[in-house]
């Protein structure tokens, strides 16, 4: 329980980093952490206790494996969270190019 | 082939398209439009087709490799998603053959097309993925190509917007997957159909609802409702035209609101909560927004708000889930993927005829360019309801669907946002359209024949909408949607029995 309690903790940072940072390269840092969270929690909710990896061969019974499924969905999570990340970073170095900061308070072209 | 052998091909198509368009990109110049234009065509044909079996059949189901349930993930066409699998691509395939001639002044634009036709193969995905986590994989795939488009001038203005887009979408996508993992540590199975019998109405558990309400703030958040809006002015008024057209006519309505439709309505099942949330933001989306159009002084952020609050009305009818309510919002949410489109490309039309999107400084445009000012027009007048358009029955239909269900202080709300959505228009475009022309100098060549075909073409399309509601025409269509979204929980029924 404690180790969900802990995965909660740190997905919680990751939205304070978003909702509150200002600069632009601590707001991604915040969604990766977010993301890290959803992950770790995926992987928590396959795991179990002395499992073993699965893969099935024919002298072994299914018992005691890890559920394999939230670990392919992990993989794809973090590839998707890959060219997320990319593309914040090109968006947010060209955005330093042209504004020359990298307070969001300060990034305001657009209103209303 | 069967019909159900043909359903990968609406991912594989526009997938293949956007790996084609850069070894061909680089050399040729016309080899971009040409691909993605000929890959839209392909894919809103085979859509047309794809419906049209479903019409016959209820429901088609792909199997990949012949994996049978649980395993596999399955792809499935129901009378929901063949109505949206039709609109989203014809409105996909007019917008490719618009930025054949709107783009003609931006460089590199192979890679346009290639993003563009990721963003459909991602589109088509969510519309027939069978289940939540390839879904999810699809949902990303439409959103990050969002992102990328958004960014494309590499103006300032829109590398802003990009940012604040992308940031918002990544929120919602985190949700999205926090959701899908607590929805699967309870059922133990990722398919939809699967998901909708494990779980029985009403006796929800709160991991359950927890997971409901992470799933409803990330879809809210891509459909735009007003709590979550943020993003959407931004967006839309600093992409390309192209694409703002299509975020508000495929985008939101596709990663949003068929979202919601699929996974509340069929996957969970509808329930008291859900429609009271839908009803809020419906009535919040629609107030909120049109109160936000009246100050606007840019063309695209005009039709941005508007585009909010028109989607409040979507969701107010699911909201209210009677059958005509459902109607009435499934038929809004075509009227307006076929008008807001055609507006945000007439005003990327106006923008390139004056080089502004300040409409204090835009006059006459129909003097200038006729076929973007009765693209404008047309669009204005189905919007605010104006009889012999689209706009006007549906809005109709929900009023009446408010007074039938009981509920007069929202048909009241959505008369009263009617009467202020035809008051912006007219008092923000009456001059835009008719006045006398300023003397900003008449530009040549600023609309090409390509952007004035496909513009004609919505013109035609938002014009004739009014023809879907007479019998054996749309209707059945339409009311085929319906059915799937009343009788949700029948849906893992009908996939299980062709799955066996």
């Amino acid at each position: 329980m404690t180790v969900y309690f802990l995965c909660f903790v740190l997905f919680s940072i990751g939205l304070f980093a978003v909702v509150r940072k200002r600069n632009l390269i601590k707001i991604i840092i915040g969604i990766g952490i977010m993301a890290y969270a959803v992950n770790l929690f995926l992987i928590l909710i396959g795991y179990c206790k002395e499992g073993r990896a699965p893969v099935l061969s024919s002298d072994q019974g299914i018992i005691n494996m890890v559920d394999p499924i939230p670990q392919a969905m992990v993989l794809v999570s973090i590839v998707l969270g890959l060219v997320l990340t990319l593309f914040l970073v090109a968006v947010a170095i060209r955005i330093y190019e042209k504004y020359g900061t990298f307070d969001i308070t300060k990034i305001n072209r657009l209103k209303g | 082939m069967t019909p159900q052998a043909l359903v990968p091909y609406m991912i594989f198509i526009p997938l293949s398209a956007a790996f084609l368009i850069p070894p061909f990109g680089k050399k040729f110049k016309k080899a971009g439009d040409i691909i993605s234009c000929a890959a839209s065509a392909c894919v809103t044909a085979l859509g047309i087709y794809l419906a049209s079996s479903v019409a016959l059949s209820k429901v088609l189901v792909h199997k990949p490799y012949g994996w049978q349930a649980p395993f596999g993930v399955a792809l499935v066409v129901d009378g929901l998603s063949g109505l949206f699998l039709v609109a989203m691509n014809i409105v996909a395939l007019v917008v490719a053959v618009y930025s054949i001639g709107y783009l003609n002044t931006y460089t590199d634009r192979w890679k346009f097309s290639s993003l563009f036709m990721l963003l459909v193969a991602g589109i088509n995905g969510v519309l027939i993925s069978g289940d939540i986590f390839t879904l999810y994989i699809f949902l990303e795939i439409a959103a990050i190509s969002g992102y990328f488009l958004v960014a494309f001038g590499i103006a300032p203005d829109g590398l802003e917007a990009a940012f604040k887009y992308a940031v918002m979408g990544a929120l919602a996508s985190v949700f999205v997957l926090l959701g899908i993992a607590l929805i699967y540590a309870h059922t133990s199975t990722l398919s939809i159909a699967g998901i909708s019998s494990a779980i029985s109405v009403g006796q929800q558990t709160d991991v359950l609802k927890f997971a409901a309400v992470l799933l409803l703030t990330a879809f809210s958040l891509k459909a735009a409702l007003v709590p979550f809006h943020a993003w959407l002015p931004y967006a839309y008024s600093s992409a390309p035209a192209p694409i703002s057209a299509m975020l508000a006519g495929v985008s939101t309505k596709v990663l949003g609101v068929y979202t919601i439709m699929r996974l509340f309505f069929v996957m969970f099942g509808p329930s008291p909560q859900i429609s009271v949330i839908l009803i809020t933001l419906g009535v919040l989306s629609m107030v909120v927004a049109s109160i936000m159009a009246f100050v606007q002084v840019d063309i695209k952020r005009l039709f941005a708000y508007s585009s909010i609050s028109q989607i409040g009305y979507v969701a107010l009818g699911l909201g209210i889930g009677t059958p005509l309510a459902v109607f009435g919002a499934l038929f809004h949410l075509l009227n307006h993927s076929a008008f807001k489109p055609l507006l945000f490309l007439a005003s990327g039309a106006i923008t390139r005829l004056t080089g502004t999107r300040n409409m204090g400084k835009i006059r006459g445009v129909m003097k200038d360019s006729p076929v973007t000012g009765t693209a404008t027009l047309v669009g204005s007048l189905s919007i605010c309801g104006v009889p012999p358009f689209g706009g006007f029955w549906s809005k109709l239909i929900i009023i009446l669907a408010c007074i039938q269900a009981g509920r007069p202080v929202l048909a009241f709300t959505a008369v009263a946002v009617s009467m202020l959505t035809l008051a912006y228009y007219f008092r923000s475009l009456t001059q835009v359209i008719f006045g006398k022309p300023l003397t900003h100098g008449k530009r040549e060549g600023a609309v090409t024949m390509s952007m004035g075909i496909a513009m004609i073409t919505l013109v035609v399309i938002s014009a004739s909408m009014a023809v879907l509601l007479l019998p054996n025409t749309g209707n059945a269509v339409i009311k085929e949607a319906v059915s799937v979204i009343l009788n949700g929980k029948s849906y893992a029924a009908m996939v299980a029995g062709v799955l066996k």
